[in-house]
């Protein structure tokens, strides 16, 4: 089975504190890991790491076999991250974003009012400016973009933030037929009820360690299956 | 390079044109300057008319401060840093796409201040190749070295008030070179025609020297960021 992700004893500093302080993860292809653990637990700087926008102290680092120690940069391109901000232009509509982040990850044009009709925007409110979108009709028209991109892995941050019931029961959705279709996607939420169901396998992060490697509730698919998807 | 370039660029246009921030707020900020110098030296017309061209570059550099802080207000959203640097975008194409942004905005800017000039100032224009040259090169200059300085304030606090203040003083080698060539393509100063070409020639190499520093240097600023 193709290991997607592989930190050991990684260590990330952000000004002088090690937000991730000797994590230790591996992740297989096609595998949803939920992140859990108390605010500044170092879920987030997790995520960034593997984004390839943080820099490796020291340990070791891996994603999609780039090495995050040496060229964090060549893994950028085949990831997609769902953070705290949604990433988007107030003044352009739902749809020029779409079309902007499209052009900008070189990625098929053709797939922009799908993307949009698949995250529940299309008709009037793709053309709305995201200024005056609610903050779940962000999140929505970042998913949006997120699902253009055709990443290899979704780090999610928080990704029911803000979203009504049907948003969540969207971002599940989503997040499950990625999975299905052999994404890797490593999820940081405090949602944990749903998460959990959602998950392969639930990680504790505590003090900038993975304390805690546990099962989630997602059925686990044999490892046939992981290998063919991923 | 180019690619990208022009995809940021389109960008920036298309958030202008929706957002209508120039038209409804630069060019009334220009307008407004010409009209309080107008004002402030009415009853000296002969000063005036000689100090039209350095009025009118004055205008133009505060206008560019409010361009360039306009222009990069909208890439310091949430998250929006980070994917720019997911997207695979060139730096340098980021940094070129910005600065043809902010040099289309310039040049419409430039129009409607010498339109203004002319109406308010009856102010003649004589070489209007000279004068075109001039601007071209002047903002082309202007616009590299404003793009620069605006992501390397990008994400730092106070920024507001460091640009004008970083900025405004790099830039007064523009305001010398335009001012002169103006003087002379305006006839009133005592520059030959040949002293102005010269002047267009240091405004090219001001405006190659701060394309080429963007286009290096933009990288690990937006590594920084």
């Amino acid at each position: 089975m193709r290991r997607v992700v592989h930190l050991r004893d990684a260590v990330c500093v952000l000004g002088r504190f090690p937000a991730l302080a000797g994590a230790t993860l591996q992740v297989d292809a096609g595998e949803i890991v939920l992140l859990q653990g108390p605010n500044g637990a170092g879920k987030s700087t997790l995520l960034r790491l593997c984004a390839g926008l943080l820099p490796l102290q020291s340990g070791e680092a891996e994603v999609l076999d780039c090495d995050l120690s040496t060229d964090p940069r060549a893994v950028r391109r085949r990831v997609a991250l769902l953070g705290h901000g949604v990433g988007l232009y107030e003044e352009l509509t739902v749809a020029d974003n779409v079309a902007f982040w499209t052009a900008a990850t070189k990625t098929d044009r053709g797939e922009i009012d799908a993307a949009i009709a698949r995250v529940g925007l299309a008709g009037r409110l793709a053309h709305v400016e995201v200024a005056r979108l609610s903050a779940g009709q962000r999140r929505r028209a970042a998913l949006a973009v997120l699902l253009t991109r055709h990443a290899e892995v979704w780090l999610l941050d928080e990704p029911h933030a803000g979203l009504d019931a049907q948003g969540r029961d969207l971002v599940d959705h989503l997040v499950a037929t990625a999975a299905d279709a052999g994404v890797t996607v490593l999820v940081a939420s405090h949602d944990l009820d749903r998460a959990t169901a959602l998950a392969d396998r639930v990680a504790t992060i505590d003090g900038g360690v993975v304390a805690a490697l546990g099962d989630g509730a997602r059925p686990r698919r044999s490892r046939e299956e992981l290998s063919s998807a991923g | 390079m180019l690619a990208d370039a022009w995809i940021i660029a389109a960008k920036d246009l298309r958030i202008e044109w929706r957002s209508r921030v120039a038209f409804n707020q630069l060019a009334p900020f220009a307008l407004v300057v010409l009209v309080l110098f107008a004002f402030a030296l009415d009853s000296q017309q002969t000063v005036l008319a000689e100090a039209t061209p350095g009025l009118l570059w004055i205008t133009i550099l505060l206008a560019l401060v409010l361009c360039v802080q306009r222009t990069f207000v909208t890439e310091g959203a949430p998250g929006l840093a980070d994917q720019l640097r997911l997207s695979g975008l060139d730096p340098a194409g980021i940094f070129l796409g910005k600065t043809l942004g902010v040099f289309v905005q310039l040049v419409a800017l430039e129009i409607l201040t010498f339109v203004g000039a002319a109406i308010l100032y009856s102010t003649e224009f004589g070489s209007v190749g000279l004068m075109i040259c001039t601007a071209v090169a002047a903002s082309v200059g202007l616009a590299a070295s404003g793009s620069l300085y605006g992501a390397l304030l990008l994400g730092v606090r106070g920024r507001e008030t460091l640009l004008p203040l970083l900025l405004l003083p790099v830039v007064a080698p523009v305001l010398i070179g335009a001012t002169s060539a103006f003087q002379a393509a305006l006839g009133t100063g005592d520059v030959t025609l040949d002293q102005a070409w010269r002047w267009v020639g240091l405004l090219t190499a001001f405006a190659v020297a701060y394309l080429l520093a963007g286009v290096f240097a933009f990288g690990p600023l937006l590594e920084d960021t």
